[in-house]
């Protein structure tokens, strides 16, 4: 069910942090910072991600000028077993902390539970909460694939995990950017199992929530400036687009994946395209809020997509769930 | 048709395949060039006076060790991005796939990180290699006993 917010947080100020891949990819320019070696200055790739949200929290806390002591609360999410990534990068801010988990889809969720605690605390006091994202190349390989200097050829379908994060600051009373609706996704099954196809296990799930928003707010795509998924890729995009047309509710040219924009496929030998809860993470954060605050788009659906799965739940024969919650972001009025 | 065949065929028509000719041809030059660089190796070490069997070994011990360092160089690994099972079949893909996990969880600990894990990718070919061995021993001494065999 769409919910609209009665009092929509705004989006104060946004930072997006990356790696040597991101940097070297179009958006590269747009990052407020990127470590070329990934390692963030630390000696293991779990400790670089702890790094890379602290980096990306501390970015968004000093663009807007605001004292870690005055957040309300932090929610935040990776891919690491236990979110550990989250908790240990981020606790010495001393925030009260929401860990979320949602597979890719954590940027969304992460803001829509911020959003939500915004709302519903809403008073005279302005008050403000954080939403924090990150993925790691490779912490991420090390746990759900191979080690990463191991030697293989990746199917064409695969898509290469972000060495990236976004951090958020959410204002109660509003901002240039406003979090007007949301809906949380249902969980899909897409009832395979090939996990080098992550982008075909998310697209029903992104289909079933963008069809559940357009039946129930009787609007149409092409109502928006543009409908952006999270790491769907070169071939889910496709196949989102594919399922769409056979809803009866085709994309148009506005549809938009994080993960076809964060590298340059010609250029990068990045496969399918960028996955992680950092590509949606990081691209909202360096492309699409920056346009909305120049007035560029007004108007977008917002959905980061997940698939929730485990190394052991895919060799144990389970097929992959997706998960795509979504956010109307829009420009404020004048 | 089930629901999962029809999306499976979606995503056939959808999705693009390994470049199966290249592939090949890339694992057979690849694969060819590390067999060639070996068989020149051990013709090298038998010219300097090294028996035929010793030869076999050095040239083994030299390929897993030259494989070692490309792995933690981190060469090796886009090596193989081209050459496939070009790099994976020789013995060369045996020494990534123990050095790279050992490299991965060093940072675990020497016993619970690299004790434990450094067979995590080869073990199933060092159990079923083992396995198989034991299998064709008893087939071939069971064989000898009624006079066949060597």
């Amino acid at each position: 069910m769409i919910h609209t917010f009665r009092h929509a947080p705004g989006i104060l100020t946004a930072a997006a942090v990356g790696g040597y891949e991101e940097r070297r990819g179009p958006l590269g320019e747009a990052f407020d910072l990127c470590d070329p070696s990934g390692r963030f200055g630390q000696k293991t790739w779990e400790m670089a991600e702890e790094e890379l949200a602290r980096t990306a929290l501390n970015a968004a806390l000093g663009k807007a000028g605001v004292n870690a002591k005055d957040i309300s609360v932090l929610c935040a999410g990776d891919l690491q077993n236990q979110c550990c990534a989250s908790s240990g990068g981020l606790y010495s801010f001393g925030i009260p902390f929401l860990g979320l988990y949602g597979a890719c889809s954590t940027c969304t969720e992460s803001l829509l539970v911020a959003s939500l605690y915004l709302s519903e605390t809403y008073s005279e006091k302005r008050r403000l909460a954080a939403a924090v994202t990150t993925s790691h190349n490779g912490s991420a390989e090390r746990q759900f694939r191979q080690p990463l200097e191991y030697g293989s050829q990746r199917a064409p379908t695969a898509q290469w995990t972000a060495t990236a994060g976004g951090a958020f600051l959410l204002d109660s009373h509003g901002a240039d950017v406003l979090i007007t609706e949301c809906m949380p996704g249902r969980m899909i099954n897409s009832l395979i199992l090939d996990s080098a196809n992550m982008g075909c296990a998310m697209a029903p799930a992104a289909a079933d929530s963008l069809c559940r928003y357009f039946e129930e707010s009787g609007k149409k795509p092409v109502d928006f400036d543009a409908i952006v998924t999270g790491d769907l890729g070169l071939v889910g995009a496709s196949m989102l687009r594919e399922l769409m047309k056979e809803a009866g509710i085709p994309l148009e040219e506005n549809y938009r994946d994080c993960g076809t924009m964060l590298y340059d496929e010609k250029e990068q030998d990045v496969h399918g395209g960028a996955s992680g809860c950092g590509c949606s993470a990081s691209v909202l954060s360096c492309f699409f809020l920056p346009k909305m605050v120049r007035g560029d788009y007004q108007d977008i659906l917002f959905l980061s997509t997940g698939a929730l799965l485990s190394a052991t739940s895919v060799q144990q024969g389970e097929a992959i769930k997706g998960i795509a919650p979504l956010l109307r972001i829009q420009r404020r009025k004048t | 048709m089930s629901q999962k065949e029809e999306y499976e065929a979606k995503i056939k028509a959808i999705a693009p395949t390994s470049p199966l000719f290249k592939n090949c041809l890339f694992a057979f030059l690849f694969g060819g060039g590390i067999c060639a660089f070996g068989e020149t190796f051990r013709h090298l070490l038998m010219r300097i006076g090294l028996e035929s069997s010793d030869a076999f070994v050095q040239v083994s011990v030299t390929l897993i060790f030259l494989s070692a360092v490309l792995t933690g160089l981190g060469i090796y690994d886009n090596i193989a991005k081209i050459a496939g099972a070009g790099t994976l079949v020789p013995v060369t893909g045996f020494a990534n796939a123990v050095v790279s996990p050992a490299i991965d969880t060093k940072s675990e600990g020497w016993v619970l990180g690299v004790g434990a894990k450094i067979f995590t990718v080869a073990g199933p070919v060092l159990l079923y290699g083992v396995l198989a061995g034991t299998v064709y021993g008893l087939i071939y001494y069971a064989v000898s006993l009624f006079g066949g065999g060597v």
